[in-house]
């Protein structure tokens, strides 16, 4: 497996159409020095984040990994634009204007209006949904929610609510594509599911990821590069190319062998964040902080 | 027992009140408690050929208009509260006195102070209906879910699409509540300002009988007004809030 150095957030695998004269800029920059929310009970400022800094290649599949209530979703909200109340910047030299790319967001909750149909949640965020009638209707056949299209959104199960939050991400052909734990709370069968969906619709798109989790296995299998937020507040304490191709994701010996490998850093890595080391040792990184 | 349907039921109840009312003329006849007949023919009489319709149109028209201001006003000001924390504060003890004042010194003053106008009439209306829609309102506008403001801001909604599909979906709820309570609150105060100041509406006919002690004009012209509420109550408003509450389960 390489695991080779990425300062400047490599082409990925089966990426290698453009990029005339070297690599091509990252999509995003993103560099938080510090951002801190005031505690309601004490109203002292409690630090949140602190000098998290990464860039994001283009089509490049991210996993933010770290643990529960770190800051990984504040993060998500910052380089979203809906909190601008932080130190540091996150620039886009990637967007011919350098302004923030078309997003699709999954939140953790799948966030359907239920006063609307399933196609009627997704229609609201298309800009024409009459002329994006026959992709989103085949989008809905590949998600398995074609007959269920007119339902109210809240008539829909959970594992119907979040592949339609899915499918509402991908219908406005998002350039970055921000995913906050969007499989949490499902049962293995219905997140694996999703998961092979999300791979399929990342191969047709090839939109740019940035994907939140606490779970190890699920960011080997998807993601195309590791990132690791240390405990609250959140540092980047390494990063890794996971090195699978994308075509062979699908094959679980491959992903399971990967997926051992990193086990053992992420332990090593947990344990010395919890001593608190300012660049734990990891394995071929980027971790800069700011 | 079978169970009665409850249309049944509620028209039976209706009905048994009609007879009981029949059965008291009967027991204690007097021209201060007339039969239902009767009250029934002076107010087909007066419909066809006096003034009950005009009246009637009257006071509707006062309704209408002082209900839309007042729904306007209390909303924008009541969805302003509920957004924004410094107005609130400021605003909030003028609620509260607008609250406790009671209606008829509002109509009065307003009477006193602007004249025995047209304008006047509604517009003292209106101001004491405003406080509950304010309240109503500024409920809903605190309750907007931001998960929902957060999804309109990532994907870049325009504001129509914002305004039409995920804030007024949520108030819609908190307008129809406010629009019940407020219409009957409002018809009811109708007839008090056209007692002390118009020439002409049901409530001004009230105080005609009521001086002639003419009861059976009193009811005839009072339960016309009663039905034509009641079916908008019941054909209108109920109908548009079970619709504003149909999303919720």
């Amino acid at each position: 497996m390489d695991c080779c150095n990425h300062l400047n957030a490599l082409p990925t695998a089966g990426d290698a159409e453009g990029a005339p004269g070297g690599p091509r800029p990252p999509l995003a920059d993103v560099r938080v020095a510090r951002k801190v929310y005031p505690d309601p009970a004490t109203g002292r400022e409690r630090l949140i984040l602190d000098r998290v800094a990464f860039t994001v290649g283009p089509a490049e599949f991210v996993a933010l990994v770290g643990p529960s209530g770190c800051g990984k979703s504040t993060l998500l909200h910052l380089i979203a634009g809906l909190d601008q109340t932080f130190t540091g910047f996150i620039r886009w030299p990637g967007t011919p204007d350098g302004r923030r790319p078309r997003l699709g967001y999954c939140f953790q909750n799948p966030r359907l209006l239920p006063w609307l149909s399933l196609r009627g949640n997704i229609d609201l965020v298309l800009d024409d949904p009459a002329a994006r009638a026959a992709a989103v209707d085949a989008l809905l056949t590949t998600m398995g929610l074609a007959a269920v299209a007119h339902f109210p959104a809240n008539r829909l199960s959970v594992g119907m609510q979040r592949r339609a939050a899915l499918a509402r991400a991908f219908a406005v052909q998002p350039r970055l594509l921000l995913m906050d734990e969007p499989f949490v709370s499902l049962d293995a069968p219905t997140a694996g599911q999703l998961r092979g969906l999300l791979l399929d619709l990342c191969e047709r798109q090839r939109p740019t990821v940035i994907f939140v989790t606490h779970d190890l296995y699920e960011a080997t299998l998807l993601a195309d590069r590791l990132l690791f937020l240390s405990a609250s507040p959140a540092r980047v304490i390494g990063t890794v190319e996971v090195g699978i191709a994308r075509d062979r994701r699908r094959r679980e010996a491959l992903v399971d062998a990967r997926y051992a490998e990193l086990k053992a850093l992420f332990r090593a890595l947990y344990q010395d964040a919890a001593d608190g080391p300012e660049q734990p040792v990891t394995d071929g990184t980027d971790a800069r902080p700011v | 027992m079978r169970r009665a349907a409850p249309r049944l039921l509620r028209l039976g109840s209706a009905l048994s009140l009609v007879l009981l009312w029949q059965v008291a003329a009967w027991w204690w006849p007097s021209s201060l408690l007339p039969t239902p007949l009767a009250v029934l023919d002076l107010a087909v009489h007066d419909a066809l050929h006096g003034p009950l319709l005009h009246d009637l149109g009257a006071t509707l028209r006062r309704v209408a208009l002082a209900f839309v201001i007042a729904m306007l006003a209390g909303s924008a000001i009541g969805i302003l509260m509920g957004r924004r924390r410094t107005l609130d504060l400021l605003l909030d003890p003028w609620l509260m006195l607008f609250l406790n004042l009671p209606a008829l010194v509002v109509i009065i003053l307003a009477y006193v102070w602007f004249g025995l106008a047209e304008s006047t009439a509604v517009l003292a209306i209106a101001v004491n209906k405003v406080p509950q829609v304010v309240l109503t309102l500024r409920e809903g506008a605190r309750t907007l879910e931001p998960d929902y403001q957060e999804l309109a801001q990532s994907f870049r909604l325009g504001w129509y699409k914002r305004l039409r599909y995920v804030t007024l979906p949520q108030l819609l709820p908190y307008v129809a509540l406010a629009a019940r309570s407020g219409l009957s609150l409002i018809w009811k105060l109708v007839l008090v300002a056209e007692l002390l100041g118009r020439n002409d509406g049901i409530g001004f006919e009230l105080h005609l009988f009521f001086q002639l002690f003419n009861v059976t004009g009193i009811l005839a012209y009072s339960l016309a007004f009663i039905l034509v509420m009641l079916a908008i109550e019941y054909g209108l408003l109920q109908p548009l809030e079970r619709a504003a509450n149909r999303w919720r389960r």
